[in-house]
């Protein structure tokens, strides 16, 4: 498995355990650990639990997936029914293509 | 056995937007949401805030003000020419926003369902954290503007309102129009899950601006039909002019104030009524003013404050022609019994003028008020708009248990009547008309008590001259008819002798 040059933030606003929070949840994870280990790094914020840092960061729906690096930051919401979109949306398609980077360089 | 009447009745959130509550009687649903709707720049976000900022002012009542289109710098800084400062308020605690605002990284995309629990999630975060007893949401046309799935935020829109009512908060939702025919909300967000809709419209009349409000639905309870005007007053805001929440109850005291004129309190029966209005009708020249400025030298010498609204001549050019009658406006105005307040009619608006007009009488708290004249206002303004500034103003007059005094214009030199008589002469509870007299190539002046509510008066059309002391009112007309029509004739079969003296004589032909 190649080493990743690019590493991905990724925050997941959910408001509780939804099945549509379930949903994109799980769609998230199979993309991170399972297409891109290593590249990508994935928070996921209940904002139930945390109203006020969905007032901070102005979510408005909900399930709120931010690309918060590399900037510019961008965000997209739903359940992520469709992983092809995601990618292509956060623009995360380069990951694939990616020459392998040289050894020292993750993190 | 329980009657209807057992029910608890809607309760009713007084808003202390001015004017409002009166065409609402009483309020907005308490507890309950209601859709303002209009089309753009018909003043929704003005009434929005002024919602929260009353509650605030008036009631203690704190508010969350949830923004979908302005950023909240952005009202803050609007909101500042009206007198609201909201960035107090947040630090106070008594404000918070929730900024729904198009953000800059924001291009929403959509990817599968989703919902706006997160919105939901904000607000009532938001209510729970200030204890906000009122909330405003404006305006819903951006959010749906900028989601694909409309059916989705119709459905997610309803969620918030039905939460907000198990809060116990009442809601103002404002929403866009694309034109006055048109349907109340763009997106078509159903008016049945409000229980109160206002409209709120913005009409070019008659080359006039013209902003109104309507009820346009009210659930399970009673509220004023129909359009009412109002206007944005700077520091103020909205101020609705609601004729209809006028009750004929002024006080009618049988007091008795003198016009000025011994002569002319002789003929009314002892003077005006203090609560009345008197209209004074009459061509140009033919004493108007002079009546005015007997009316309030008389109302100064006994010691009375009189506000004079100058709507034809300058400050200067009342002080002249009153020095011309012997009156001393300088001295009296220096003495704290006069103030004159001189405009031209075309430099504000009806709504505007009469708002003005009232703040002018509450402040200076006068006695007696004077318009001269209310015919110069007639010509700046539509029909309408000049019936409820008279109705309006005569009200406000008369709860403030002051004296008033009205001149009006007549269009034409002899005889004739003007549609500003035509308008106010019921609302008026005297009229005094002043005409010219034409009596063998001679121009004379003729003096008549038209009517005189609850009083009785002298029928006979009195003979007046005007000179350096003011006018003197002489003896009746007798033997000519005509007069009011402006067609004077003398009694045909009386000698040339018999007329000229029947014409001055004194005593009442028997």
């Amino acid at each position: 498995m190649d080493i990743r040059m690019n590493r991905y933030e990724l925050e997941l606003y959910i408001a509780g355990q939804t099945p549509v929070s379930r949903r994109a949840v799980a769609n998230l994870r199979k993309l991170c650990e399972r297409d891109m280990p290593d590249a990508c790094r994935m928070v996921v914020i209940d904002i139930l639990e945390r109203p006020a840092v969905a007032e901070e960061k102005k979510i408005l729906a909900t399930p709120t997936l931010i690309r918060a690096y590399p900037p510019p930051p961008c965000r997209i919401i739903g359940d992520m029914s469709d992983m092809e979109k995601v990618v292509f949306y956060l623009d995360m398609s380069a990951v694939e293509t990616m020459p392998a980077p040289r050894e020292g360089e993750k993190q | 056995m329980k009657k209807t009447t057992d029910r608890p009745s809607l309760a009713k959130l007084p808003t202390h937007i001015p004017g409002f509550d009166l065409i609402a009687m009483g309020g907005l649903p308490k507890g309950r949401p209601t859709l303002v709707s209009g089309t753009s720049s018909t003043g929704k976000t003005v009434f929005a805030v002024q919602f929260l900022a009353a509650g605030i002012i008036e009631s203690g009542q704190n508010g969350v003000f949830v923004t979908f289109e302005e950023s909240p710098d952005d009202i803050r800084m609007n909101m500042i020419s009206l007198g609201w400062d909201i960035a107090a308020w947040e630090s106070e605690g008594k404000w918070a926003f929730v900024d729904a605002s198009p953000q800059d990284d924001d291009e929403i995309t959509a990817i599968g369902t989703f919902d706006l629990a997160a919105l939901l999630v904000r607000v009532e975060h938001a209510v729970r954290q200030i204890g906000a007893e009122r909330i405003v949401m404006d305006t819903l046309g951006s959010l749906f503007g900028r989601f694909t799935d409309r059916s989705a935020i119709r459905r997610e829109i309803l969620r918030i309102l039905r939460s907000l009512k198990t809060m116990n908060v009442t809601a103002l939702v404002t929403s866009e129009r694309r034109d006055e025919s048109g349907p109340l909300d763009r997106f078509g967000a159903e008016t049945f899950v409000f229980d109160a809709v206002i409209i709120l419209r913005n009409h070019l009349e008659d080359e006039k601006r013209r902003r109104t409000i309507e009820i346009f639905k009210y659930r399970g309870t009673t509220h004023h039909q129909g359009e009412y005007p109002f206007t944005i007053v700077p520091e103020e805001g909205i101020a609705v002019l609601s004729l209809a929440g006028m009750e004929l109850k002024q006080q009618s005291g049988d007091i008795r104030i003198t016009s000025g004129s011994q002569a002319l309190d002789d003929i009314c029966g002892g003077g005006f009524f203090r609560d009345s209005i008197v209209l004074v009708s009459g061509a140009t020249g033919t004493g108007k003013t002079l009546m005015t400025t007997e009316f309030i030298q008389g109302g100064a010498g006994n010691g009375e404050k009189c506000l004079l609204f100058a709507f034809e001549e300058s400050r200067e050019q009342l002080f002249r022609n009153a020095r011309g009658w012997g009156v001393d406006y300088e001295r009296i105005e220096a003495e704290g019994k006069l103030r004159l307040v001189c405009e031209y009619p075309e430099v504000s608006g009806m709504e505007d003028r009469l708002i003005m007009m009232k703040k002018v009488i509450g402040t200076f708290k006068p006695d007696r008020v004077a318009v001269d004249s209310l015919s110069a206002l007639e010509r700046v303004s539509s029909v309408k708009g000049f019936r409820e500034f008279v109705i309006g103003l005569t009200s406000f007059i008369k709860h403030q248990e002051t004296a008033g005094l009205f001149t009006s214009t007549t269009p034409t030199l002899m005889g004739g009547e003007s549609i500003t008589e035509a308008h106010i002469s019921t609302l008026t509870d005297s009229i005094i008309l002043l005409r010219y007299v034409e009596l063998y190539g001679e121009m004379r002046r003729g003096l008549t008590v038209l009517k005189m509510r609850g009083s009785q008066h002298a029928k006979n059309i009195f003979e007046f001259t005007i000179d350096g002391q003011g006018f003197h009112i002489g003896k009746p007309f007798h033997n000519i008819s005509g007069i009011l029509a402006g067609m004077p004739a003398a009694g045909a079969a009386l000698q040339e002798v018999d007329r000229l003296d029947a014409l001055f004589r004194s005593e009442e032909r028997p």
